[in-house]
């Protein structure tokens, strides 16, 4: 397990790694930088100077080693646009609106699912297994910026129950962070939710099916004792595998639903950043979703492991 | 539904298939008996008659502006009017092709990239399939969306750029699916007795092995084509799609935000048209796993 892990760490950083050497080179071989778009035009020694300031003008292969040996370091260079605020001050900022979006959307959308899907196996084909089914194909089909607005629309707009956009962070007192984030969290975890449920269904059923459900039934144990305490806990393997995924779409749903909701999080500083050709902004901004990315399915795998015991890992 | 449907699309999971006697038109009847897909083929065929004849079929120019702005949904404007005037139900109508065309242009071609890849690291193995894998399983352990945005990042705005950005981002999908098929029937009899018989690399490819990677690709073409929409829409809506004059569904939602309170129509119409397609193809989607007895399965090594 030890040499699992440390096998998996490494590679963990391998890939991260090759995604910076990409993103470096990759937004660096198209024409035209920044400056260009910004001052060319108007002031072509200006943009100059400028690119000598952020060093733009050496050989593309030193920028490289210079970037690297920097981000070692955990500097990441500065935003090219406004107040040249360092890119590692921006994503700090940034992170933990992300990480209380994505989080709490990851908490409401499993217990939801979770309950949904165990629902669904044990009233196999009842009107509210139906029902799950449908809005778990709809959760799916439905762009979650979508969701998004018709939640604004709903809830901030015509009952005005809570705040359309915008963030308060959790130190200012739980309901009115909560109250920002819980449209947003739904928005963005219904796809996840959509997913997880339908598994939760399959992976119950089948468990519900096996030979020694059957004998816990024929031992006469209740229902209840069935269902939650030797069913689940097999159900849940297959249901972990495909968090990796749920996640994924997770994170990507949170990247597009800040948008909508006006949270200054990593999703809305990389848009900005890409709409504003800031290249250390957008370079950083998909570093840190990469590493986001690479450890949760790092993490999903090891958790694997401690939930099946049956699954050891030869390093 | 019934449990026919336990498995949703998910995106890019590997697939595997037991080959299944059926009779070549078998498929169709069975396919005939889901209602949902065919509630979903009838949608999507009502769209893409739309798509194809949409300057007959739209009221009004797409673009023309009137003195009638934000004008809730009427007979003279079905589905109302936005700020500028221009009739709702035109413009949607119109963005249909641009999701049609994006959706299908860029599966096709990541499928048949995809496929290529696929089939050379399955068939030959070795340094060669571990170049395409090392960049495969890279790009596996990003959602495709992040992806297509970060490409889009580099290669800028506008149709083509769209087009390219969500092609590439879906390759992997493919690749893996038809990796994984190659390597399970590589080394079956009837591969061997071909090769034994002198056939050519090319030959066997094309006639003995992907031939059985068809369902598995189709069905992940389906599911693809679902995704690719979406992400479309996702482009636009951040302002990294098409150029803002063009008619999509992403970009009419994007506006609307600016008339939430005034125009609730011109949220809610956009976002329907593109959850009733892709549901349509999810839908179409799942009864064609269940027909091709394709199963997704959970994956042992690491990625998603």
């Amino acid at each position: 397990m030890t040499r699992y892990l440390i096998r998996r760490t490494i590679s963990a950083v391998i890939v991260i790694w090759a995604v910076a050497t990409l993103v470096f080179f990759m937004l660096r071989a198209v024409p035209g930088d920044p400056f260009r778009a910004m001052l060319a035009d108007v002031d072509p020694q200006a943009a100059d100077e400028l690119r000598r300031k952020f060093g733009l003008d050496r050989p593309m292969y030193i920028q490289y080693f210079l970037w690297m040996g920097r981000m070692a370091q955990g500097d990441l260079g500065n935003s090219i646009y406004g107040s040249n605020v360092s890119v590692s001050r921006i994503i700090a900022e940034a992170f933990p609106r992300t990480l209380s979006l994505a989080g709490l959307a990851f908490v409401i959308s499993l217990i939801l699912a979770i309950s949904a899907g165990i629902v669904s196996a044990v009233r196999k084909n009842s009107a509210l297994d139906h029902a799950f089914t449908f809005f778990a194909f709809l959760g799916l089909s439905m762009p979650d910026f979508w969701l998004g607005i018709l939640l604004i629309i709903v809830f901030a707009v015509n009952l005005q129950w809570l705040p359309a956009i915008g963030y308060v962070p959790l130190s200012k007192g739980f309901w009115p962070w909560f109250s920002h984030l819980i449209l947003p969290a739904i928005a963005a975890g219904t796809p996840f939710s959509a997913i997880v449920a339908r598994m939760t269904r399959s992976a119950m059923l089948e468990v519900l099916n096996s030979e020694y459900i059957k004998v816990a039934r024929a031992k006469g144990l209740t229902e209840q004792s069935i269902v939650f305490r030797h069913a689940l806990k097999n159900a849940l393997i297959p249901v972990v595998t495909v968090m990796g995924i749920a996640f994924a779409l997770l994170m990507s749903g949170a990247v597009i639903v800040e948008n909508v909701f006006a949270i200054k999080g990593l999703g809305r500083v990389l848009i900005q950043g890409i709409l504003n050709r800031d290249y250390p902004v957008v370079q950083g901004a998909i570093l840190v979703v990469a590493v986001i990315f690479v450890f949760t399915n790092l993490l999903v795998d090891v958790l694997y492991t401690v939930i099946d015991p049956r699954i050891r890992y030869e390093g | 539904m019934t449990e026919t449907t336990d498995s949703l699309p998910l995106p890019g999971s590997l697939v595997e298939t037991t080959p299944r006697r059926r009779s070549s038109w078998g498929w169709l009847r069975t396919l005939w008996r889901s209602k949902p897909a065919v509630l979903g083929l009838s949608f999507l065929l009502l769209l893409v008659i739309g798509a194809l004849f949409a300057p007959a079929i739209a009221p009004y120019d797409p673009n023309a502006q009137d003195f009638e702005f934000l004008e809730a949904p009427s007979l003279a404007h079905l589905l109302g009017t936005d700020d500028l005037g221009r009739d709702l139900f035109s413009r949607i109508v119109f963005g249909a092709r641009i999701s049609l065309f994006v959706g299908v242009s860029t599966v096709l071609l990541s499928s048949v990239i995809g496929v290529f890849l696929g089939l050379l690291a399955g068939y030959y193995g070795g340094w060669i399939d571990n170049i395409i894998m090392r960049y495969i399983d890279l790009q596996w352990a990003f959602p495709n969306f992040i992806i297509a945005v970060y490409l889009v990042a580099v290669f800028g705005t506008g149709l083509e750029n769209v087009i390219i950005a969500v092609t590439l981002a879906f390759l992997d999908d493919f690749a893996r699916v038809v990796r994984g098929m190659v390597l399970s029937i590589r080394e079956r009899e009837y591969v061997l007795s071909a090769r034994a018989l002198g056939a050519s690399d090319a030959r066997i490819l094309w006639r003995h092995i992907l031939p059985n990677a068809t369902a598995p690709v189709i069905v992940q073409a389906t599911v693809s084509v679902s995704y690719a929409i979406l992400a479309e829409a996702g482009l636009s809506f951040l302002g990294l799609g098409v150029k803002p004059s063009t008619p999509t569904w992403g970009l009419i939602l994007s506006d609307s935000r600016t008339f939430i309170s005034r125009g609730w129509w011109l949220a809610v119409f956009p976002g329907l048209a593109i959850t009733l397609t892709v549901l349509s193809i999810n839908f179409l989607g799942d009864a064609l796993r269940d027909i091709f007895d394709v199963r997704e399965y959970e994956q042992e090594e690491g990625g998603h």
